[in-house]
């Protein structure tokens, strides 16, 4: 028998510090569905996807009671839409995101992602199909995600779609003026993006990916602050260290024993275990507290990057050696509005955009959740981009900008359920609009030269 | 297939002998109980077997609940799986 206080270490766990599994997402490839016929096309998508996942929200619910595991998410990605639009019009595409929308609604899930499109190098007639509808797609449609990579450390970026993709968060922003800019909360902008991630807005099944496959998002930031808090302020960084890898350790076990049973109750391969700390608005939820508990005063003072360099980096090393399969974007989270401690801090003014921006550089994964004034140029937003996506460039890692123009400096806008409220943050108003308007591909970095 | 039955809570008389009955009722075979009375606070674990339960096991972890519930108790019943994987390499 399991020892007493293991039992009750992973029941306190569960029940008083937020430990859960934050999704199971099934990806599915859209492949066979390639049709020019556009009404064709939707019927094929709806019926794979209901075909493949009807009994997805169930079997989460089945396991999360036999387990006592909550799981909060159950969602499916899909092939990137782009793929499928080469042939047909933006009406097509659009046709295509109210089938995704309506196919997640019948499931009961709350996201579903693949709208998306990789364009590192350049633009496909598809991909500039799907991208010009992304506004529209988001403004009729209330689950669907959707994502653009733009860059890789292989390819180098691709300013073109860099400065288009400024237009696109802000017409996203206009059409759900009304509604908080909702639109750009499901809307990711990529470097280096993984093409497992189970994690929303930017999941997608990538085109090495299995006919259909299982990818499991872990959370539990209450979890690794308590761990923390218990250490006491008594002991050296080194044992911090230590404390949060046992702890990502225990996390991600239990992740890596639901993938599996997820894996074989929907007869479906497993793929990774995503190894996130994952916050949520709730309380004892939060990566800030984390960084609080190692000993900020507030996150984003001084010492905020190198606590969480620290912090990101024992969870993977604590997390790794528990699943057979890691991948996704397998790091801390740092979006603001859906995470207590971080919107305290952005409120406060602890927490600046150039702050989150040097944060990204040793976490995962970017600038998420940030809501920026309603009247930001679309360059600024394009520039804002643009170095976040260079320092995944650059060091071989994933970065993301997920931006919400929205209201004025100081204002709180609030998203609701997990995708929480953030107050506004200002943003240099010094333009980058010419170095933008270039245009053209920033050359991909020496370090891309492995072979 | 084996489950774990935490019980925490206010001591009282019979707390076993509820969390029994209602094991015994739906086929579900004791195989181990741990317990402890710390001055006035109850803690029990219970290591049974459902290989033989009449009904689904989410069921009986509802019934359990609902016991829990009646009795002002703290009941969780959960697969031993989730604490091997958690605690064990």
């Amino acid at each position: 028998m399991p020892s007493r206080n293991d039992i009750f270490e992973t029941i306190s766990m569960i029940r008083e510090e937020c430990l859960d599994i934050r999704t199971i997402t099934m990806g599915i490839s859209l492949f066979d569905c390639q049709c020019d016929d556009e009404k064709r096309l939707c019927s094929k998508i709806y019926d794979k996807i209901m075909f493949h996942a009807k009994e997805l929200v169930k079997t989460g619910q089945d396991i999360e009671k036999e387990y006592g595991i909550p799981i909060i998410n159950k969602r499916v990605s899909v092939t990137p839409v782009s793929l499928m639009c080469g042939g047909i019009s933006r009406d097509g595409a659009l046709d295509i995101a109210r089938t995704l929308d309506r196919a997640a609604s019948e499931l009961g899930i709350n996201f579903i992602g693949g709208y998306s499109a990789l364009v590192q190098k350049g633009f496909t007639n598809g991909a500039r199909t799907l991208i010009s509808a992304i506004p529209e797609a988001l403004a009729t449609t209330s689950r669907l995600c959707s994502s653009v990579n733009v860059a890789s450390t292989k390819a180098g970026i691709n300013m073109d779609a860099v400065a288009l993709m400024g237009k696109i968060i802000r017409q996203t922003a206009d059409l759900t003026a009304d509604n908080s800019a909702i639109g750009c909360a499901k809307l990711v902008v990529f470097a280096n993006v993984p093409e497992d991630n189970p994690f929303m807005a930017g999941a997608f099944h990538g085109i090495g990916e299995p006919e259909t496959v299982i990818n499991v998002g872990v959370s539990g930031p209450g979890v690794v602050a308590s761990a923390i808090r218990r250490a006491g302020k008594n002991v050296n960084l080194t044992e911090i260290a230590e404390t949060i890898k046992r702890t990502a350790f225990k996390i991600t076990r239990v992740g890596q024993l639901v993938a599996k049973l997820a894996s074989e109750r929907l007869n479906t391969p497993f793929g990774i275990v995503d190894l996130s700390l994952a916050p949520t608005p709730a309380i004892g939820d939060s990566v800030a507290h984390i960084l609080e508990e190692i000993g900020l005063e507030k996150c984003g003072c001084p010492g905020t990057t190198a606590a969480l360099a620290m912090l990101n980096d024992a969870v993977k090393k604590g997390g790794v050696m528990a699943s057979s399969h890691v991948g996704g974007l397998s790091g801390a989270f740092i979006p603001v509005s859906e995470d207590a401690g971080m919107i305290d801090a952005a409120r406060c003014g602890a927490l600046s955009l150039e702050k989150l921006e040097a944060m990204t550089a040793v976490c995962s994964v970017g600038l998420d959740m940030i809501a920026i004034p309603g009247d930001t140029p679309e360059e600024v937003i394009s520039g804002i981009i643009a170095d976040e996506i260079a320092i995944g460039v650059v060091n071989t890692k994933t970065t993301a900008v997920r931006l919400i123009p929205a209201g004025k400096e100081g204002d709180m806008i609030s998203f609701g359920g997990l995708l929480g409220e953030a107050p506004v943050i200002p943003v240099s108003r010094y333009s980058p609009a010419v170095m933008i308007n270039r245009g053209g591909r920033i050359p991909a970095p020496l370090q891309s030269l492995k072979n | 297939m084996k489950a774990v039955i935490s019980v925490t809570g206010c001591d009282a008389v019979g707390i076993i002998a509820k969390v029994s009955n209602v094991c015994a009722e739906y086929g579900v075979n004791i195989v181990d109980i741990s317990q402890t009375v710390l001055q006035q606070y109850f803690s029990m674990i219970m290591l049974v077997e459902i290989d033989s339960i009449t009904i689904p096991f989410a069921a009986f972890v509802d019934k359990m609940s609902e016991l829990g519930k009646e009795s002002h108790l703290d009941i969780h019943t959960m697969h031993e799986d989730i604490f091997n994987a958690m605690h064990r390499i």
